[in-house]
């Protein structure tokens, strides 16, 4: 496989059996993708579009039913280097209270290396660094129940970066948080990928945070709707309102001028943008 | 004046050393029919100043009148305030608790006491109401619902007690832009057509600029603004500095104002935006 | 209002207590507790007494701390008290109506009371001077030996350390189900035994609900940390012996022997 893939997936479905009636239905179907490491991958859909799926069967919490999924050349279905993949594929989860196991901050940190048997005076060196990297050194010692969501999540993340993995899986990391604990947790994001160099796939149904990405994969019954440049996303605004997503606002507008007969860039996403182009 | 405020002051743990002020000297007053926008970061005492106006807390010092009832006069029955005051919290699902989305929803107004005719009137209703079908899901589980469905049962729950005001505490959260577009359109339609008086806690600026006449803004345990959403959201530098924003578009007006065009920049929609622009384009086009 | 509980009751501190090897405070509390049970006359009291007081000094506990464990139990004390005031036989020193007071009676019920004292004193020395984390682990060491005969050692430890983090997220938890049940109309406050166990449901119900959930996300966030069990992990904090842990486990044992052996010696 070639060096330069970090994660590949191959025709990828899953079934389940509806709650409701029993029937087979599928979350995720016939997808394939393959994502550059060091890349900024956003993957956008409505709730149920089948993203959060995704995003468990590339560290291999789950497995796919038909396809393969293929972390750095290792294919999930290999039960002997499970470990490996998810030693090098991180996730973070979206409710920041369930993700913390233990009742001080860097016992928590140190969880992922522990469960790796790394020794503990690296597991030191490695809990410090993570938490510098998210900034939250200061709370080192402090119980966990009493940081806010933004904080918390930031733990979660030093607690993955701990276990240094190539590549970190957001699966809606901010869909609980406020405004500041959102922002606090996507300037860590694009820090991870920018001067750490991590591959970074953030799953999300927030418009502002998919802006930053390399790429973005729309996502819709389990389909590849768009993949592609944030700029080319963004444009198709009809084609993303009627799949449940949003634009930022200033899109939006220069997508009804441009209904009224102007012809201004549609690939404006912020607001500097658009106050040039006027 | 439906809902009067003087001097709230709250207090968590007093004497002790996590002794905080959340409220600090709040007055107010709330007319009938208003649909409010209650704004501020968190830990300005958004969610403490909402849970006094149903009794779920009591002022350290201060008085809260709710439809001419005081809460500090003790004949005042908090059951009544408690049908009158409609709280809806934040991820209202995690309330669900009983087997049929029927007997949940009416558990509220069972717990009034009324009889078992008016309870099922409520039940339809309030169904209706958050755009639930009665028929078809009256018998089924709540929990076999998604989430966005689930939350509509809950607020059914509280709407069902025809509460004269309802406080609705970040009814969006966690929800995809389909779901919050679909409850914040029945919010509306339920302000529309019930004539009831709506309090609107969120973070979302856009949101409220979309729905409200009226904002108050808390800040570190006051209140610190009160106005209209078009003098509110004009006080940009103000917000920014207490860690809150403005609407998108409206920020990009201010900008393009600021570079020095002649255009409104008091919009809160893109439809204000798109008409202010137009009619920018096309006088710069005469010209 | 409910998480102003204080579970455990640690009092945090860095004297030469807190600072000791948890599994020595735990095997120094045993031998406490068992000394406790073999004394049987009223001298050797003196040096618990003085051992209480030289943990407390030593530790810079707050005596306020300490009452306030006992006032919970006073309850039982006073009973253990009564009971063995009225019920021992022997020389009668006087009658209280149909209840009779014997010399024998009033020696039992002094000494049980203050058994019962010292042993709860004893064990909340444990707790104050010892985190909830250290215990654990002490725990966990102190029964790791027995993972051959099949304890689950680990398991137990990462159980307890689970209960212990979510214990005050699950009391917000309530808190807040308590409050949107209340602003239903619901009642937790008003009558009998039975209808206040029935208005209990629309609070368990989601909170039970609310707990599984969580139980759900967490393992699969520890699944996805490599979390395999206990075999082959390692520990950030490693409990290690210090000169001061031997010395004082050397030390206590001796002196709690000795109090051991004055039931036998004079």
């Amino acid at each position: 496989m070639n060096e330069d893939i970090m994660i590949k997936i191959e025709n990828v479905s899953y079934e389940y059996s509806s709650y409701i009636d029993e029937s087979i239905q599928l979350a995720v179907k016939d997808l394939s993708l393959e994502v550059k490491r060091g890349e900024f991958l956003a993957v956008l859909g409505h709730n149920g579009s089948g993203k959060s799926t995704l995003a468990k069967m590339i560290n291999g919490l789950i497995l796919p039913s038909n396809g393969n999924v293929f972390v750095n050349g290792i294919n999930t279905r290999d039960e002997e280097r499970i470990w490996d993949i998810r030693s090098t594929a991180g996730m973070v989860f979206q409710n920041p209270d369930n993700q913390i196991v233990a009742t001080i901050v860097e016992e928590d940190v140190a969880f992922g290396p522990e469960n790796l048997g790394i020794p503990p005076a690296e597991i030191r060196r490695r809990v410090d660094d993570a938490l510098e990297v998210v900034e939250m050194s200061e709370y080192k010692r402090h119980a966990p129940h009493l940081l806010s969501g933004g904080q918390k999540q930031r733990v979660a993340i030093a607690g993955i970066l701990a276990m240094e993995p190539d590549c970190i899986i957001f699966d809606e990391p901010t869909a609980m948080l406020d405004p500041v604990g959102r922002q606090e947790v996507l300037d860590t994001v694009k820090k991870l990928n920018k001067e750490k160099n991590k591959t970074i796939i953030l799953i999300t149904h927030f418009m502002d945070e998919a802006v930053e990405a390399d790429r973005i994969l729309v996502l819709n019954e389990g389909e590849s709707v768009m993949l592609g440049a944030p700029n080319d996303i963004f444009r198709k605004v009809d084609l993303l309102k009627s799949l449940g997503l949003d634009v930022p606002q200033v899109t939006e507008l220069v997508y009804e001028l441009n209904k009224e007969g102007y012809d201004f860039r549609d690939d404006i996403l912020s607001v500097e943008e658009l106050v040039d182009i006027l | 004046m439906i809902i009067e405020i003087k001097n709230l002051s709250y207090v968590y743990n007093p004497g002790t050393p996590f002794e905080k002020k959340a409220l600090d000297d709040v007055s107010l007053g709330i007319e009938e029919g208003e649909f409010i926008g209650l704004i501020g970061h968190t830990g300005s005492g958004k969610s403490t100043l909402v849970q006094h106006l149903n009794g779920l807390m009591k002022p350290t010092s201060g008085e809260i009148i709710i439809a001419g009832d005081s809460l500090s006069d003790k004949s005042t029955k908090l059951k009544n305030i408690r049908q009158k005051v409609g709280l809806v919290f934040q991820y209202p699902e995690h309330q669900l608790f009983e087997e049929t989305i029927y007997k949940d929803i009416a558990f509220g107004p069972k717990n009034l006491g009324l009889p078992q005719e008016e309870v099922d009137e409520r039940v339809r209703h309030a169904m209706e109401l958050v755009g639930l079908d009665f028929e078809e899901l009256k018998d089924r589980s709540p929990f076999e619902l998604s989430g966005g469905q689930k939350r509509r049962v809950a607020i059914a729950g509280v709407v069902a007690m025809k509460p004269k005001v309802l406080v609705l505490d970040e009814p969006t959260a966690g929800l995809d832009p389909k779901g919050r577009d679909d409850i914040l359109d029945e919010i509306r339609t339920l302000y529309e057509k019930e004539n009831i008086t709506i309090i609107l806690v969120s973070h979302s600026m856009e949101d409220i600029a979309r729905l409200v006449n009226r904002i108050f803004v808390m800040h570190r345990g006051r209140l610190s603004m009160d106005g209209s959403p078009r003098e509110i959201f004009g006080r940009s530098d103000e917000l920014e500095g207490m860690g809150l924003g403005i609407p998108q578009i409206t920020k990009f007006m201010k900008k393009f104002k600021a570079s020095g065009h002649d255009v409104k920049d008091d919009v809160l929609t893109i439809e204000e935006a798109k008409a202010e622009i137009l009619k920018y384009l096309r006088g710069k086009k005469d010209a | 209002m409910l998480k102003d509980i204080t579970i455990g009751q640690y009092f945090p501190g860095t004297s030469l207590i807190h600072k000791l090897d948890p599994r020595v405070k735990i095997v120094v509390t045993a031998l406490f507790i068992a000394s406790l049970f073999f004394i049987s006359k009223f001298y050797p009291y003196i040096f618990i007494v003085l051992f209480i007081a030289a943990v407390i000094k030593t530790a810079k506990l707050p005596v306020k701390f300490i009452l306030k464990g006992l006032r919970p139990l006073m309850f039982i004390i006073l009973i253990t008290f009564a009971i063995n005031l009225f019920m021992t036989k022997g020389e009668v020193l006087f009658e209280l109506g149909p209840l009779t007071v014997t010399k024998e009676g009033l020696r039992q019920s002094v000494f049980m009371a203050l058994r019962l004292v010292f042993l709860i004193t004893g064990t909340s020395l444990l707790t104050l001077t010892t985190s909830p984390i250290a215990l654990t682990d002490g725990i966990e060491r102190l029964l790791s030996p027995f993972k051959k005969i099949g304890l689950p050692a680990h398991e137990l430890a990462m159980m307890m350390t689970i209960a212990l983090r979510f214990i005050p997220t699950l009391l917000e938890e309530t808190d807040k189900i308590m409050k949107a049940q209340m602003a239903r109309g619901a009642d937790f406050e008003s009558g009998n035994i039975l209808n206040r166990a029935r208005n209990l449901v629309p609070l368990l119900v989601p909170l039970f609900i609310n707990a599984f959930r969580r139980a759900d996300d967490l393992a699969t966030a520890m699944e996805a940390r490599c979390y395999r069990g206990g075999d082959g992990r390692t520990r950030l904090n490693e409990l290690s012996f210090k000169n001061m842990d031997y010395v004082v486990l050397t030390g206590m044992t001796a002196f709690f022997g000795i109090l051991i052996a004055t039931r036998y010696l004079g």
